[in-house]
């Protein structure tokens, strides 16, 4: 996968998790906590659904490195590149 | 062994509002799951039964925690998403007005929070700016939280309320819905309780809990999650500190990497080759209820009643605690499931009175003194009831009672305690390694909290660890 279709694989992802949200303007560099309405056990839901997905393991002591929507797409260019 | 070589990934004892819950997580994220439910059906707790053509839901009420559409971060929406599931999957109808009545004073409450703190305001006004204090502090409690620790809310709660009235027209219908512990109860779940009842506020599924157990069988199901019957855990393998394998009452074993259990903390300990009892002190739970279903030929409402709830006490305190005898008719709650805002009449009038009761009394009677002291306890609550609302025993065509013994018999729990043991495991764990506890030991408690106590537990027990 490309870099803008892991962009594109994040927000459909989200969008999954929270159906009722507008994510149109979500910016790349701000905490995706900050901008969505979203507790901690959706936050979790989209690594979980990542690895349900595309068998993707993101350990506890990276999750911080999820956490802007850039830095995600950062993190996971080089473990989805085979995809 | 290897995981693979299991059976199953994970079991869950026990297929209610917990167990089903966590299943859906598992099963969804794709763990090899199956939950073993002792009952020919689902529920447990709140769970349903057919009486002479009258479909009668064991523990439901009301659910809690009901908000509109759009609010996300509460607990019903949240465990909604968990569990994902859009709120038209519940159906369900917000009540109409409830009320908590003691001789001295009535405190009206709906779903719409503004008329409680008015309510209060006008009937304590100087405990105004308390309550005001009071509020504020329960909305920045974090009742979630699994590593909080015990807080009793008697402590808290008075040392914002001065009015001991106030604060015990606070306390009953949290400790009516959701209070394992006698005249007290832990400050967290007086928060959730707080929360889910006055903030938010209440509403039932238009056909009952049908409406859930249908919705969470058929999600677990569709997400490959294997569901067995009438298969009771007799007991638990371990070896060197890990659960290996359930014995179920066929004497049939199966094994799974990880076993969580909803059926109570000591029950689940009891299931253990080696389990002595002093090596684990735990109060057993003792908060157990007479409940009186009562069908009428009418509506409540054409005999002028129309409130949903009732929450009430006669005595000059509130006492919560398992009574001396075989129950407590001074303070219940009484039901009225057709006074919620329904798209259709239900098909029948009902009322039903829930009432403190004693297990061991119950049980200790022969079977005929038991149909007598049910009449007797039946007369009893419908006496103390028609002092508060109309009276409707003209209209009664069915009444059935159930009793403590009887919620022992299908739930297991100990006591028939129904919010389980009065201290709760908040993080689940056990001292085996790969054993957890779910629901009512956990300590989330009632229809919302027991769906949520599965969820948290499935997350942090396994999907956060593999
Ligand atoms: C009369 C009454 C009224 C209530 N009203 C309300 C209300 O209005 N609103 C509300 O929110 N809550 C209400 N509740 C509380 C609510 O029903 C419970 O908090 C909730 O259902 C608990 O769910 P649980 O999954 O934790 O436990 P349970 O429902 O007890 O689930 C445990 C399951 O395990 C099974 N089991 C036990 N032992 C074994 C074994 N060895 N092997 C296999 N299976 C086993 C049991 O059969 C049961 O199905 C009420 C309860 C009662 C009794």
């Amino acid at each position: 996968m490309t870099a803008s279709q892991i962009r594109a694989t994040i927000l459909e992802v989200i969008g999954q998790i929270l159906p009722d949200e507008d994510l149109s303007k979500l910016k790349g560099d701000v905490r995706i906590r900050d901008q969505v309405e979203m507790d901690s056990m959706d936050f979790l839901d989209i690594i979980m659904e990542l690895r349900k997905r595309y068998g993707i393991e993101v350990p506890e002591e990276d999750y911080m490195k999820l956490a802007t929507l850039d830095s995600a797409v950062a993190y996971l260019e080089p473990r989805m590149a085979h995809l | 062994m290897s995981g693979s070589a299991m059976d199953y990934d994970v079991l869950i004892i026990g297929a209610g509002m917990s167990g089903l819950a966590a299943g859906i997580r598992l099963a969804y994220f794709d763990k090899r799951v199956c939950i073993l439910e002792r009952h020919h059906r689902v529920g447990g707790l709140s769970s349903y039964y057919h009486r002479k053509g009258y479909d009668i839901d064991v523990g439901l009420h009301a659910m809690t925690n009901y908000v509109p559409k759009g609010v996300r971060l509460t607990p019903l929406p949240k465990l909604l998403r968990q569990l994902k599931l859009q709120p038209e999957d519940f159906d369900l109808r917000q009540q109409r007005m409830s009320v908590t009545r003691f001789p001295e004073k009535t405190l009206r409450f709906s779903n719409d929070f503004n008329l409680f703190v008015e309510e209060v305001n006008r009937n304590f006004p100087n405990q105004t700016d308390n309550f005001q204090k009071l509020v504020a502090a329960i909305r920045d409690y974090d009742e979630l939280a699994l590593d909080a620790k015990p807080l009793s809310a008697r402590e808290v709660v008075g040392s914002y309320i001065s009015d001991p009235l106030l604060v015990d027209m606070l306390f009953c219908p949290l400790m009516f819905y959701g209070s394992a512990q006698e005249n007290d109860i832990e400050f967290g779940q007086f928060v959730i309780m707080f929360k889910g009842i006055y903030c938010e506020g209440f509403a039932r599924p238009q056909i009952g809990i049908r409406q859930i157990l249908d919705t969470l069988v058929k999600k677990y199901e569709g997400h490959g999650g294997t569901l067995r019957l009438r298969n009771g855990v007799q007991s638990l393998r371990v070896s060197n500190g890990r659960v290996e394998a359930a014995v179920l009452d066929s004497g049939e074993v199966l094994t799974a990497a990880r076993i969580i259990s909803s059926i109570g903390y000591i029950e689940t300990l009891r299931l253990l080759p080696d389990y002595q009892p002093s090596r684990f002190p735990c109060d057993e739970g003792q908060m157990s209820l007479v409940e009186s279903v009562l069908v009428l030929d009418k509506e409540p409402v054409e005999l002028g009643y129309d409130t949903t709830i009732t929450f009430y006490n006669g005595s000059e305190r509130f006492s919560y605690r398992k009574p001396d005898q075989l129950v407590d008719v001074s303070s219940g709650v009484i039901c009225c499931p057709n006074n919620f805002q329904l798209d259709k009449p239900l098909p029948e009038g009902m009322i039903r009175i829930t009432n403190l009761a004693n297990y061991g009394l119950w049980n200790a009677l022969n079977e005929e003194e038991y149909k007598a002291r049910k009449a007797v306890s039946l007369e009893q609550a419908l006496e103390q009831v028609v002092k508060l609302i109309p009276d409707f025993r003209g209209s009664i065509v069915y009444s059935d009672v159930f009793t403590p013994k009887t919620i022992h018999r299908f739930t297991g729990h100990i006591n028939g305690a129904v919010y389980g043991a009065p201290n709760k495991i908040k993080n689940g764990a056990t001292h085996i390694e790969n054993l957890f506890i779910c629901g009512t030991d956990q300590g989330f408690l009632g229809i919302v909290g027991s769906m949520l106590s599965g969820i948290s537990m499935a997350n942090y027990h396994v999907l956060q660890k593999t």
